[in-house]
């Protein structure tokens, strides 16, 4: 898949920087949870800041905080935006 | 006095339960629900004629039963029906709140969103038109804020008019693909044949085809026990609640 190699996933994505979601790479009732808290295709969160170790992460998403640990934050893919 | 049920449905922190101690008066107990460890609070207030048990609902932000909690408050609209579900929506935070409010919108007609913290929302300058949100949904949009007791006697009042089968609602309802509506309908007829009105079908169509099995195994028992005589399917019993003049 070449086309991959284009795309980031959230958890490249810098603090303060907007990340558009394009597709979230998880199955079953974690992706269920990760939809229902905003994290959807086509929808914008920002990068709030990391904890002290460097993870989980917190994000802005739908208007709220939610904190991701990597092992989601890399498989929802899709690109930094100019903000 | 008619005694109708009204179950109170929301994300966490919208001020569910600050409206419901405002209706109710703090004239609330918690119980256990159908042998879960997830307690729900009921109260009950009387206004005009008829008089309201209120349930409150687990705050989640989905009922596909990822949780306990979610599993509680989407069992007991679908299984025991109440007169009216009342979602409680957070007018600062509205892209995350109807979420929620698009599911309970596919589960039961009997709706009537409650668009609380519409102080809150004034003070960061959001606007929100609850007549447009009312037409696109379907269903009547009330703003209130529960903490001021603003909007209540409003809310009141549409509670009675739902409850008696005097507000006719059209609840906005997902569209899927034509291949998913398809296996929807497919479904949805089959399911008709065996729950009747009972229970809604499409709903439990779009369940099947998403393999949730909780669902499925709770809905067998619940026929089982229906065919047994064991429990009358519509009815309420705990809680002291009486909605068995559903006139689905």
């Amino acid at each position: 898949m070449d086309e991959t190699k284009h795309r980031q996933h959230l958890h490249q994505a810098a603090i303060g920087e907007r990340f558009l979601i394009e597709q979230v790479d998880i199955r079953g009732e974690h992706k269920r949870r990760l939809l229902d808290l905003g994290f959807v295709p086509g929808s914008v969160i920002e990068v709030l800041k990391a904890s002290p170790l460097g993870d989980p992460t917190s994000y802005r998403v739908a208007g709220t905080v939610i904190a991701l640990r990597k092992e989601e934050s890399q498989l929802i893919w899709g690109k930094v935006i100019s903000s | 006095m008619r005694t109708y049920t009204v179950a109170l449905a929301g994300n966490p922190n919208t001020g569910k339960s600050t409206l419901f101690n405002a209706l109710t008066g703090l004239k609330q107990h918690t119980g256990n629900w159908s042998g879960k460890t997830v307690s729900l609070a009921s109260g009950h207030y009387e206004y005009k004629d008829a008089r309201f048990q209120f349930i409150d609902l687990p705050g989640t932000y989905s009922l596909f039963s990822n949780s306990a909690d979610e599993e509680v408050a989407r069992d007991y609209i679908i299984f025991e029906k109440p007169d009216v579900t009342l979602l409680v929506l957070d007018a600062t935070a509205l892209e995350r709140s109807l979420n929620l409010a698009l599911q309970v919108l596919e589960m039961t007609d009997r709706v009537i969103v409650c668009l609380n913290l519409m102080d809150e929302a004034k003070k960061k300058g959001i606007q929100v038109n609850a007549r447009k949100l009312a037409d696109q949904l379907g269903v009547p949009v009330i703003p209130i804020s529960a903490r001021n007791n603003e909007g209540l006697d409003v809310l009141s009042e549409q509670l009675l008019l739902m409850s008696t089968g005097q507000t006719p609602t059209k609840p906005y309802r997902m569209k899927y693909n034509e291949q998913l509506e398809a296996q929807i309908s497919g479904l949805e007829s089959q399911l008709r044949d065996i729950v009747g009105d009972e229970y809604p079908a499409r709903w439990l169509a779009i369940r099947f085809l998403d393999g949730d099995r909780k669902l499925i195994a709770t809905l067998k028992e619940r026929l089982k026990a229906a065919d047994k005589g064991g429990i009358s399917l519509g009815t309420a019993k705990a809680l002291g609640s009486s909605n068995s003049g559903h006139s689905f």
